[in-house]
């Protein structure tokens, strides 16, 4: 302990002269928030760098990007938006980073209600289910393909309410107006296990994989941060961050 | 004969009301008094616009509100003008009088109707918006509009108080009219003794929430002991038949008593010999002599007898009541006249009469 | 260029949603306004603050208390299921009542004012007329305190029309059903389908501009000829 405690503001020190501390400013993808707090609190000790964080939807941080808001990295809630920004130039074009691949669960407020395999969807006793916007959505995209895949979709289509995002669809599940919700694991998961109710993980095998891509913004390039930033999300310490809150990398 | 019955406590905070009243329903009475007497608030509770738990009101026996019950306003064969004439803004004046005619039970027919406007004088103004009528003619309509649900009793709060001068004289012969015409007994609220004098026929004087004098107006006004002073504005009211025109002078003499000698000369009219007419004496305006005075421009000397003295709202005042032919007169005196003079009931003297108002 | 089908629908939810919500407001809080105008009771003040909360707090905390108020466990969920309604959430009609609830203060206060602007004279006048109270309500109220009624129906339905915070969290977006005009613009603005975005968003400011235009042309001071 000793030798740490004097350590630290000494390398501290070596870091100023050596690698100059830098800011980065980091938009967020919403569903990504506890985990991305968790990273950059773990990042400003280990590197000096700090990331400032802005959580929201990925849509309305593309907008902004595109009329000009300061970000200089993105941590994408998909993988198409990215892609997209680098397309137009907005981004850095080798910097595209796969940090998090979701995980889809079928999960219900009542315990017992969702069994293991997700029978109760062929069952269809239920009224409504409630999924993310598939539109907008990876979450709700891949629901859909879930659905489509089992043979289910027609008859479970009029039982959708859709959420904007994948926060309102939980919470359209978890007050209960809607039995079921295909949700992010994330979302439902709290020190390793399913924190209440019920749920199906779905097997990655039956919707394509929900890809979130972190990417260096214009504005970012040449920044030592936000460098840094992306390279610290490849390293183990991140990694084990992300599966702990639930999901894939 | 018919009455109205109204008896009523309320006790808010700063007034209170406690009258109980027992009036003709027929003719003008006025409910007379200072503002904040409680003469409007005795009115609305007996229109019902104001609830006065434990309340009587009744009609020659039609009761309207008792123990038991509370006829709402609505259903009180009631009109009612108030001091502003509150037409109702998005209607023409034909569309006020039209309102109130068919909700009531019997609707006035149309000659009765045209009557009423023809007495108003407000054939003319049918078509206008309220907005494009005078205050006086605004009034006009209100009172027609009142008189068109075929009331029972109609009430009026003060409903010249709120016009100026040349608006109130342009609607007192109106109202004198609707006195003169109209079988409806109307309680009339007024502080203005010029308008009570030429209107009523019955007033109750009203004083803190009370009444402290009620009884036919003439009697009434030549009471030397009314608990409200009057003033300048003391005097007598009279009522009186024309009995001779001198078309020379444009006089004509009105007899108020059987006697010959109780009546006075005033300006004529044009009224016909017969005709009711009323006068107005102003305790000030009349002098009191031993003898005969000849050699003045006095055209009114007329002998009485003293009744009464009193003293009047200044201390060198005093008034004195004078019976002339069984009517009653009241001069207003110093008191070092009547002194001097060495006036005493029974006293026999002159009233000599300054001027006299013909009011209707 | 123009609507697709599915902005049409959107288009045509939304209008039946203000109508629908605009016909109830005015059920509604015509008699809360009516009440509050003439009350002297000591409920005044706590009721008009009630009304006038959708003012001030935010559309998602309104939406939030809804949606757990109406769900399956919450009071007014209770209630639609012992009657065998069902929940609201999700269905037009419980955007109907959220709409009924957000936009109260909008309906209530304009024709509050005009009662209280119309004072106690006219009322009375008209009971001296024989006219009850009703009568009176339809024949003297409601045509002077006309324009404070058509102020309360016009903002009612626009604030319906540009409500989003509360029905993104009760609607569900489902189409035809809770899938409204503004809640449709959001979606594309995320999808960035900006075209589409723009039709129906600039077609939003001028039926905004349209509504206050002939609001104030209604009322220019609240003096009539």
């Amino acid at each position: 302990m000793q030798p740490t405690r004097l350590f630290v503001p000494l390398f501290a020190l070596l870091c100023a002269f050596s690698v100059r501390a830098a800011e980065v400013s980091v938009a967020v993808a919403a569903n990504f928030t506890a985990p991305m707090k968790a990273i950059a609190a773990e990042f400003a000790k280990d590197t000096g760098h700090q990331a400032k964080l802005a959580f929201g939807a990925t849509g309305k941080f593309y907008a902004q990007i595109k009329n000009g808001a300061p970000f200089q990295m993105l941590l994408s809630a998909d993988d198409e938006t990215p892609a997209k920004l680098i397309q137009e130039g907005m981004a850095v074009a080798d910097s595209r980073y796969t940090y998090a691949i979701g995980t889809l669960v079928l999960w219900s407020a009542q315990p017992g209600y969702v069994d293991a395999k997700g029978e109760v969807l062929k069952k269809g006793r239920f009224n409504k289910i409630a999924l993310a916007n598939s539109k907008l959505a990876p979450y709700g995209k891949a629901a859909v393909e879930v659905l489509s895949g089992m043979g289910l979709i027609n008859a479970v289509a009029p039982k959708f309410v859709q959420g904007e995002n994948i926060s309102q669809t939980f919470q359209f599940a978890s007050t209960g107006n809607a039995e079921l919700g295909f949700v992010a694991l994330s979302q439902v998961m709290k020190n390793g296990k399913i924190a209440s109710g019920s749920a199906w993980i779905v097997p990655s095998k039956l919707h394509s994989p929900i890809r979130q891509d972190a990417v260096i913004l214009a504005a970012g390039k040449g920044n030592a941060a936000a460098e840094a930033l992306m390279k610290y999300l490849q390293g183990d310490k991140a990694r084990a961050i992300v599966k702990s809150y639930g999901y894939d990398i | 004969m018919s009455h109205i019955h109204a008896r009523f406590k309320l006790d808010w905070p700063g007034f209170s009301l406690d009258v109980d009243l027992d009036l003709p329903a027929r003719g003008v009475t006025a409910l007379f008094g200072h503002s904040g007497s409680g003469k409007t608030t005795l009115l609305r509770c007996i229109a019902g616009l104001e609830r006065a738990p434990g309340g009587y009101v009744a009609i020659d026996g039609e009761v309207w509100q008792d123990a038991d019950r509370f006829l709402p306003t609505h259903q009180r064969p009631l009109g009612y003008v108030f001091q502003e004439a509150s037409l109702f803004q998005h209607l023409s004046a034909r569309g006020n009088l039209e309102y109130g005619r068919k909700r009531a039970k019997g609707v006035m027919g149309r000659a009765a109707l045209d009557h009423v406007i023809e007495l108003l004088g407000i054939g003319a103004l049918l078509e206008r918006r309220p907005d494009q009528l005078s205050g006086g003619e605004r009034q006009r309509v209100a009172i027609a509009r009142a008189l068109a649900v075929k009331p029972r009793l109609l009430l009026m709060d003060e409903p010249l108080a709120a016009l100026d001068l040349a608006r109130k004289q342009e609607i007192l012969p109106y109202l004198e009219r609707l006195h003169d015409e109209l079988e409806i007994p109307i309680l009339y609220v007024s502080h203005s003794p010029d308008e009570v004098a030429r209107l009523a026929d019955h007033i109750v004087v009203m004083q803190a929430g009370r009444s402290v004098a009620s009884g036919p107006l003439v009697e009434t006004l030549a009471r030397l002991d009314l608990p409200i002073r009057l003033g300048e504005d003391a005097g007598v009211v009279l009522d009186a038949v024309v009995e001779e025109r001198d078309t020379q002078w444009q006089l004509a003499r009105a007899a108020f008593a059987s006697n010959a000698d109780a009546s006075v000369w005033v300006r004529d009219g044009g009224h016909a010999i017969g005709h009711r007419v009323r006068v107005r004496i102003l305790a000030r305006d009349v002098s009191l002599a031993l003898t005969r005075h000849s050699g003045t421009s006095i055209q009114n000397i007329l002998p009485g007898v003293v009744a009464e003295l009193a003293d009047d709202t200044h201390p060198a005042l005093a008034l004195v009541r004078i019976n002339v032919g069984g009517a009653a007169l009241v001069a207003r005196l110093t008191r070092r006249s009547a002194h001097d003079l060495g006036l005493t009931p029974g006293s026999i003297i002159y009233a000599q009469i300054k001027a006299v108002a013909l009011i209707g | 260029m123009g609507f697709a089908d599915a902005d049409l629908a959107a288009i045509w939810l939304t209008l039946r949603l203000a109508g629908v919500t605009t016909a109830l407001l005015l059920l509604t809080g015509t008699p809360i306004a009516w009440w509050l105008a003439r009350t002297r009771s000591g409920w005044k003040g706590p009721v008009g603050a009630v009304v006038a909360l959708p003012i001030v707090l935010p559309p998602t905390v309104i939406g939030f208390y809804l949606l757990l108020a109406m769900g399956p466990h919450g009071p007014v969920g209770q209630l639609t299921q012992s009657l065998g309604l069902g929940t609201l959430p999700f269905t037009f009609w419980g955007l109907v009542v959220a709409s009924v609830f957000y936009s109260m203060p909008f309906v209530v206060q304009p024709i509050q004012n005009a009662i209280e602007a119309l004072g106690e004279r006219p009322l009375e006048v008209a009971a001296t007329l024989r006219a009850s109270p009703w009568d009176c309500f339809w024949s003297v109220v409601l045509p002077q305190a006309r324009p404070g009624f058509l102020t309360a129906g016009i903002l009612g339905f626009a604030h319906t029309v540009g409500e989003f915070g509360v029905v993104l969290m009760i609607g569900g977006n489902i189409p035809g059903v809770t899938r409204v005009v503004s809640v449709q613009i959001y979606d594309h603005v995320e999808a960035l389908e900006y075209a589409e975005a723009h039709w129906l968003a600039a077609a939003m400011v001028i039926f905004s501009f349209l509504v206050l235009l002939a609001l104030y042309t209604l009322n220019p001071t609240g003096r009539r000829k």
